[in-house]
Order: structure tokens, then C-alpha cells, then sequence
């Protein structure tokens, strides 16, 4: 089966691929750009490890084809810091211990962060729906929901 | 003793609360785990594996797929090591591991790996598997483990069985565990209610949301480099060298990061077929593992069908116990049947006591290990009859627990007297707990259990280095799956009188560092910590040693203070404190490199205890169940990184509250497994948690330098039972099987109603 060839911007760097049409935009991230912080823990969309942004909008990177990302802009957990600085959920998730073995941390950075940017003053309970999608086995989501809502705390004060 | 009041005890580090050393690369995506690495020139592997419970495989044809362009290696069975011998009983351990990785004469369950291919793209060799034609002959199976105990079910393997099966018993039963004490029966006559009642728990995956990954590479001289994500790469280099007939030095593993184990990445899977790939293709190969692929072929935990039997007289006291537990452990011996008995009693002082536990094999995948194995269904059984004792009795669950509770000299149920345990530290801090007074709504039960796990020891080794600016680096060879780094540098900052910051934690490859036991037992903190602390303070002797030196006094003369060399005494001279870093800036000079280093097999691990404290709200209409607040009151010996210690304690209820209330293997009457993926298979989810209190009690273990016990695997031990207590008590009926799925409180209203 012959490649297509996409051209997209990824963190805001234009960069292009081949690809299989088979193939997702998470394999096209990982094995192409290797871009391997968006994680594959289930490939059905179920466990969110491989959330990133597409035009802005919260997906699962293993349901979306590479093929898809043909003029698209995609945001990973690669470009949520500037620079050397993290964005104030990355220090708050260390500084919460709400990562234990941390291979679900990419995908719930990247969704915690889209759900700030809609709603900078969630409920515990929006922080909980908004990350159902996001499956995390080591935590118990206590810390992870704590350092979310004092995030937001955060950055309502200083905005 | 609470923990509040910890920093008078002396420690300077140990019980802070830094940052994680790598905090950074998890939060910015740059941590490696197991499927984030490559190669030059890597192909990618894929696993053809058996759609039959129970099959003999007549003929296996691979050479369509080995015609195609792309296909570099074919692997079956034939292509691994001859010598792995099977043994009868228990003693063929390679052998079984060799028959669950790649299956001989017959697949043994739905998901068993068949043949293996490397192609030059995973496409490619998802595409190939399609054209390896086997020719199975299905074979009745069982996957039930009452049933598989039947005189009419199918036989998964003669001769599985080992001496400890008694003469006529089914050949799927392979092993038998009996211990306890004491007359139960005259016990039974001493109590004034006896209750006796079956309870049941299905398989669950451990469901870490890492699949197993590795990178592969064997060479035609025998030498070989593996990366996989593994719990302990000592034993995937052991394990693997045996099944492909190298020797061990040759193979170089190394750990990655690994994202979530919780027991089940203390086994190999995909390695070997990986190397036995690389080996025939002679190039480097990666091989993935789906979802689906976790579920059918690695874990789960067992499942359990359980009698127990429980006396009390009328002011709460215990006269006498036993139960008996049958594990189903999938095709393979080692059901945990042996914990489940041993851990079932273990929280009380019973004057009588028995207990017989039955490893039954069926047509499912190996069981691994699981957080505590064996323990949290044991837990579910017994404190489930315990709570129904206390309802009929009129008596409070926490008094009538303290009441029986073991201490300290205790003759434990599984043998041996108790030292210094928390168990009594832990309810009466639980009794403290504003949780277990408040109020309760209307459909809300509160439901409460205490726990038991071992811990472990284990074979391990750590090496110290300290650096000419007097920065430490610590090689530690148990693979960090809660942040136990943190911990090894509080415990070496703590000894060598240095900054947490100046000390960097590596797990150390296999080629770098002496055998290390697997990230099991909850023995990193213990264990490896132990030896942190011995390598550290075996480089103090040395610093102290170049001080006597420089200053020309008996090393005895010397003592190490906040970092420093300084003299033990007023009659050793008058010197100024000597710093560490002063004392490596001139190391190479005065007798060169100092390092430290540890190896043996700490065997004081000391046991730990927990008490949950839950509230369950039940909707009598659609049988949905919701965990509305859980407090985890737990012994920890002493908390190093007290976070982390929480995190443990949430994490390990938080998988119980899954165990309790969603999760199940689900096998069709085909034997096919119904559930393997993360939709079906639901594990708790965000909006499903209430947020978890904790309780750090710390009761210190006499068998580590500073107090520690494990605290990884006691808190999935409780929440079973806490849960099916909470829910028995909201539901008005008593909950016997796990899960409580909504069918089963709806079954168990009508029941009642």
C-alpha cells in the first residue's frame, strides 16, 4: 500500500510525514516525529495516555488517523512548557507527588490543560468528569484532582 | 504514634517531602518507558496467539509468511532452548514459564502466543500473522475453578501436581497448602454463634496502562541487549538466558521507566520471543504488546471460591477459625493458595485455627502476582463473616477487632510469634477518625476491615559513589514504580549528612550491578533502602578513615556528624569538622575512589497492617453503587517520603474499589475471554472516586535501620471487605461475591426483599 505524504504542525513546528493510511496520528507522533510522550494503553480510545490537541480540540491520537493531520495544528505534552519553564500544572503535579509511575502524566497534562483553558474555575466534580477520560491505576486520582484544582486556584489569582 | 509528630525523631531528611528526581522528564514527556525506545535498523515483532480455551496444536504452517518481503523471522516453539525441561510438580519453573510464553503441544487458553513474527514495519507483521495457518484440535476446557476440581473436567496437564496433593483429587488441583493451630472444633463448642458462609472473587488484572513493551537484540555470538518494562530485570536476563540457552552474563537488561506493574511485570512474556526474533533475524526487534494482549496472556490475579467458618462467644471474643480457599491460577501452577491461607487470619489471635488452601489450574492465562497475592480475597471472606458476627452480636466492628487483635508475641494463624506489629495502632487511630463517627445518609452503609501482608526481603545490592565535589551517586537495582528514588535519596542524604539534592538514584542495568530481586513483596523501601543505608554508612567508614588519616588519629577516633569528620571525642584532638565534600576533593590523592556498596538478603521486612474505613451509597433501583468517602488508616514502620506513602495507600484503594465493584475476567461458554479491553474491563475512573484520606500510623519495624515496613501492597488488602461491608450494610443483604456489580445488588435486594 503506497504512503501519503501529510504535512502538519505539531507544537507549532511544521513537519511532515509518510504514512500508511492505516496508521494513526499516535503511531505517526511516536514512530515518525518521535514525539513518544503521547503513551498507547489501550488503542481504543479508553485510556486517554495518548491525548493531544487537534485544532485545539481534546482527542485520543489512537483514534484519529495520521492521514487526518493534513494542515492540522497538534498539541502534545511536548509543547506544554516554554522553554525551560513548565506550565504551572507541570510543577503542581510534581510538587503534588499526583503522578506515581507517571505513563498516564503525559495524557492528563494535556487534558487537565484543555479544561482550564475552557473553564479556568472548575468544580471537583467537572476536574473528575472532564478527566474520566483518563485512566490512571497508581493514584487513585486524589492528588491528581488536588493538584488540577489548585492549578486553577493559581492561575485565576495570578491572571 | 502519629505522624504529626515525626520531626522530633531525630531525622534530618527522612520524612520530608521533596520533589521526585524525575519529576521533570514525567511531566514533560521525556521519561522512556518500555515501548518509548528504538534502534538502528529495528524490526518490529508481532504475537499470533491461540483463539481457542484448549486446543492441541497439530500443525503449525508459517511458510506464507515467511515468503513475504517484509517478514525478516518466524518463531515457534522449536526456536527456543531445548534443554528447559519439564519436571513433575512444581519444579519446571523455566519450563512453565517457556509453555506460557511460546505453547507447545497445546494452547492452553484463549490469548496462549503460538508464533511469533519480525517484519520491517508493525503493520507488516500484524499483516503476516494472518498467513501463519495452525491446525488446532479444540479440546474440552474449563475455566471455572469449582468446576475444574470435578472428577469430569478436562485435564489441563497430568502430572502438574506436587506431593502436597492428596490421592484422589482432580490433576488440575496441583497443590495443597495446610496450616493453623489449636482444636477448632472444641473452639466451635466455646462460641455462642458460629456463622459459616461461601464467598466468591473473580479474576482482575492488575491494569497498569503501560503494555508490556521491550527492545531486543541477540547476536549470533551469543551476546545480547534487552530494554523492557519490567519489575526486575535480574530475573527477565535469568529467565530468558534459560529459555533461549545463552549464557546469563551475556544478556545486558535494563530496566526502563515502567509505567504501573503492581505484580505483573514480575514475569517475562514478550522478552524472549523478542530475542529468540533477533536471534533469527539477526537485527535488533521491538515488540509491543496490545491492550487486548495484556488482558488475554499476562496476569490476571486469581479468582477464589472460599469456606469460612468463625466462631464468637457473646462479648466479641474469637474461639476459633478456619476456611478454605480454592485459587484458580489459570494453566500454570502457582496460585497464590498458600498466601490466601496464611494472610486469611493473620490479623487475629486465635486460640484455634485452620486453614487449607488449594491451587486449582484451568484454561485461563497465568496468574501473577497482584498487590499483596492472594491476601485482599482472603481478606473479603474473612472479614465479611467477622462484620456479619459483630451485626449479630449486637457488637462494634473496631472493639470487637481490637478486642482480638494480634500483637506483639502473638502466635501468628500461619505460625510464627509476631514482633513489633501496628495492627492495634492502626484501629484505634481508625476509631479516632472523625470518619468512622459521622453521620451517615439515608442509603449509606459505612463498612470497615483490617488487612495483612507479609512483606518481603529479598536478594538485593546497592553501590554508592561519591564524586570529587561531594555529590553521591547511588545505583540501586529495583526498578522505581512509586517514586522509591526519592526515597533511596533521603535515606542516603540521612546517613552521609548531605543535601537531597546532591544525590542522584539509578536503577542500575544488569551489567552494572549485582543480582537484584524483583520490585515485589513491597520490599523496594525496605530492602534496597537497607542497603542504601549499609553502602552509605560502609562509605562513611571510608571518609572517616582518609579523616583519621589527614589527622594522624586511630580511625576509632572518628565519628561522622551532619556530613562531616569530626572527632569522637574531647581525648581524640582538637580538629575542625572535616566535610564530606572536602574530604572527595583530595580523594584521588589519599587513597583514591571512595564508594560504598551492600549485598545481601535483608530478611526483617516485619509485617503490615491496615484498617479501611469506607461509606457506600446503594441506588435500590438500579443496583449502582457509589464509595462516597474512604479513609486508609495504615502501619508504615516509618514514613520515608510520607507523599509517596499515601500514594500508596490511595493507589492500593483505590484498585480494591475496583476489584469490589466493577472488575471480572468474563469468559464465554466458548472459554474465550469477553472483556479484553479497557471499555468492558472498567477500572475505577476519576468521576467514580471520592478523594482518599490517609492515616500514616508508624510503628517502627526492628528489622530496618530506620523503621521502615512496606506499605505498597497492604492497602489493597482491606477494601474488599471494608466495601462489601459498607454495601451489605446500605443494601440490607449480605454481599458474597465480588464483583458488586449492579445484577448482583439487584439479585441480592430481591432476595432479601
Amino acid at each position: 500500500m503506497s504512503k501519503i505524504h501529510v504535512s502538519t504542525t505539531v507544537n507549532g513546528d511544521a513537519v511532515e510525514y509518510l504514512c500508511d493510511p492505516r496508521e494513526t496520528l499516535l503511531d505517526c507522533l511516536r514512530d515518525k516525529l518521535s514525539l513518544t510522550g503521547a503513551k498507547e494503553g489501550c488503542g481504543t480510545g479508553d485510556c486517554g495516555a495518548c491525548s493531544v490537541t487537534l485544532d485545539g480540540r481534546l482527542v485520543c491520537s489512537c483514534l484519529v488517523l495520521g492521514v487526518e493531520a493534513e494542515g492540522k495544528e497538534i498539541g502534545t505534552v511536548e509543547g506544554i512548557a516554554e522553554g525551560d519553564v513548565l506550565h504551572p500544572l507541570q510543577q503542581k503535579f510534581i510538587d503534588y507527588a499526583a503522578l506515581q509511575c507517571g505513563i498516564c502524566t503525559p495524557g492528563i497534562l494535556v487534558a487537565a490543560k484543555a479544561l482550564l483553558e475552557q473553564n479556568p474555575d472548575p468544580t471537583e466534580e467537572e476536574v473528575r468528569f472532564w478527566l474520566a477520560g483518563n485512566l490512571c491505576r497508581c493514584t487513585g486520582y486524589d492528588k491528581i484532582i488536588r493538584a488540577v484544582m489548585d492549578t486553577a486556584r493559581d492561575m485565576r489569582e495570578t491572571a | 504514634m502519629a505522624l504529626d509528630d515525626r520531626k522530633s525523631d531525630g531525622f534530618t531528611f527522612v520524612g520530608t517531602r521533596p520533589n521526585r528526581p524525575d519529576g521533570l522528564d514525567k511531566v514533560t514527556g521525556r521519561a522512556r518507558f518500555g515501548a518509548d525506545a528504538s534502534a538502528p535498523g529495528m524490526l518490529h515483532g508481532a504475537i499470533l496467539r491461540s483463539p481457542h480455551a484448549h486446543a492441541r496444536i497439530l500443525r503449525i504452517d508459517t511458510s506464507k509468511a515467511e515468503a513475504l518481503k517484509d517478514v525478516k523471522a518466524v518463531v515457534t516453539r522449536a526456536d527456543f532452548s531445548d534443554k528447559v525441561e519439564f519436571a513433575p510438580g512444581l519444579e519446571g519453573d523455566f519450563w512453565n514459564i517457556l509453555e506460557n510464553v511460546m505453547a507447545g503441544d497445546k494452547a492452553l487458553y484463549d490469548g496462549h502466543a503460538v508464533a511469533a513474527v519480525a517484519a520491517t514495519s508493525a503493520l507488516a507483521a500484524r499483516d503476516a500473522l494472518k498467513l501463519i495457518e495452525v491446525e488446532y484440535e479444540v479440546l474440552p476446557h474449563v475455566t471455572d475453578v469449582d468446576k475444574a476440581m470435578l472428577m469430569d473436567a478436562p485435564v489441563i496437564r497430568q502430572g502438574a501436581a506436587d506431593y502436597s496433593v492428596p490421592e484422589g483429587m482432580h490433576p488440575n488441583v496441583v497443590r495443597k497448602h495446610e496450616s493453623g493451630h489449636g482444636d477448632v472444633e472444641a473452639g466451635f463448642a466455646e462460641a455462642d454463634l458460629v456463622i459459616e458462609d461461601h464467598f466468591t472473587t473473580e479474576a482482575t488484572h492488575q491494569g497498569y496502562i503501560e503494555p508490556h513493551a521491550c527492545l531486543a537484540t541477540l547476536g549470533a555470538d551469543g551476546k545480547g541487549e534487552l530494554w523492557c518494562c519490567t519489575q526486575g530485570h535480574w530475573i527477565v536476563q535469568k529467565t530468558c538466558a534459560a529459555l533461549l540457552g545463552i549464557e546469563t552474563a551475556n544478556l545486558r537488561v535494563t530496566a526502563s521507566e515502567i509505567g504501573g506493574g503492581f505484580g505483573g511485570k514480575t514475569t517475562v512474556f514478550i522478552e524472549p520471543v523478542a530475542l529468540a526474533l533477533s536471534r533469527k533475524a539477526n537485527k535488533p526487534v521491538k515488540l509491543v504488546m496490545s491492550r487486548s494482549e495484556v488482558f488475554r496472556a499476562t496476569g490476571p490475579t486469581a479468582s477464589a471460591s472460599m469456606d469460612i467458618k468463625i466462631g464468637m462467644k457473646k462479648d466479641g471474643t474469637l474461639t476459633a477459625a478456619q476456611g478454605t480457599f480454592r485459587l484458580q491460577g489459570g494453566a500454570f501452577p502457582g496460585g497464590p493458595a498458600d498466601f490466601t491461607a496464611m494472610c486469611a487470619f493473620a490479623p487475629y489471635n486465635l486460640p484455634h485455627v485452620r486453614q487449607v488452601g488449594y491451587d486449582v489450574m484451568t484454561n485461563r492465562p497465568k496468574q501473577a502476582a497482584y498487590r499483596a497475592p492472594g491476601s485482599p480475597m482472603a481478606a473479603f471472606a474473612v472479614e465479611s463473616v467477622i462484620d456479619e458476627l459483630c451485626n449479630q452480636l449486637g457488637l462494634d466492628p473496631i472493639e470487637v477487632r481490637l478486642k482480638n487483635a494480634s500483637r506483639e508475641g502473638t502466635k501468628a494463624s500461619y505460625g510464627p510469634r509476631f514482633q513489633r506489629i501496628g495492627l492495634v495502632e492502626t484501629l484505634e487511630a481508625a476509631k479516632a477518625h472523625p470518619h468512622y463517627t459521622a453521620p451517615l445518609k439515608p442509603g449509606q452503609g459505612r463498612g470497615i476491615s483490617c488487612g495483612f501482608w507479609f512483606n518481603h526481603g529479598g536478594e538485593t545490592s546497592v553501590s554508592l559513589a561519591l564524586s570529587e565535589d561531594g555529590s553521591a551517586q547511588v545505583m540501586v537495582g529495583t526498578p522505581d514504580i512509586g517514586g522509591s528514588r526519592a526515597s533511596m535519596a533521603l535515606m542516603a542524604a540521612e546517613v552521609l549528612g548531605i543535601p537531597y539534592e546532591n544525590i542522584r538514584v539509578t536503577i542500575a542495568d544488569t551489567a552494572t550491578l549485582g543480582y537484584n530481586d524483583v520490585s515485589h513483596g513491597s520490599r523496594v523501601t525496605y530492602a534496597s533502602g537497607l542497603a542504601t543505608i549499609k553502602a552509605a554508612r560502609h562509605a562513611v567508614e571510608k571518609l572517616c578513615e582518609r579523616a583519621a588519616k589527614k589527622w594522624g588519629i586511630p580511625v576509632d577516633a572518628v565519628k561522622w556528624e551532619n556530613g562531616c569528620a569530626v572527632p569522637s571525642g574531647p581525648n581524640a584532638g582538637e580538629f575542625d569538622p572535616l566535610p564530606l565534600a572536602d574530604i572527595t576533593a583530595d580523594m584521588g590523592r589519599t587513597g583514591g575512589p571512595i564508594s560504598g556498596h551492600f549485598e545481601a538478603t535483608p530478611e526483617g521486612a516485619g509485617v503490615s497492617f491496615a484498617t479501611h474505613i469506607v461509606d457506600a451509597e446503594v441506588d435500590p433501583e438500579t443496583g449502582k453503587t457509589k464509595v462516597v468517602r474512604y479513609t486508609v488508616v495504615q502501619d508504615a514502620g516509618k514514613a520515608i517520603h510520607p507523599t509517596y506513602v499515601e500514594g500508596q495507600f490511595q493507589g492500593g484503594a483505590a484498585q480494591g474499589i475496583g476489584w469490589a465493584l466493577n472488575e471480572e475476567y468474563i469468559y464465554g461458554a466458548d472459554g474465550r475471554l469477553q472483556n479484553s479491553v479497557f471499555l468492558d474491563y472498567r477500572i475505577p475512573v476519576a468521576s467514580d472516586l471520592p478523594m482518599i484520606d490517609t492515616v500514616i500510623v508508624e510503628v517502627p519495624n526492628p528489622g530496618h535501620p530506620f523503621g521502615v515496613r512496606g506499605v505498597g501492597e497492604t492497602s489493597i488488602c482491606p477494601p474488599l471487605a471494608a466495601i462489601a461491608n459498607a454495601v451489605s450494610a446500605a443494601a440490607g443483604a449480605r454481599m458474597r461475591q465480588l464483583p458488586m456489580s449492579p445484577p448482583r445488588i439487584l439479585a441480592a435486594l430481591k432476595a432479601d426483599g
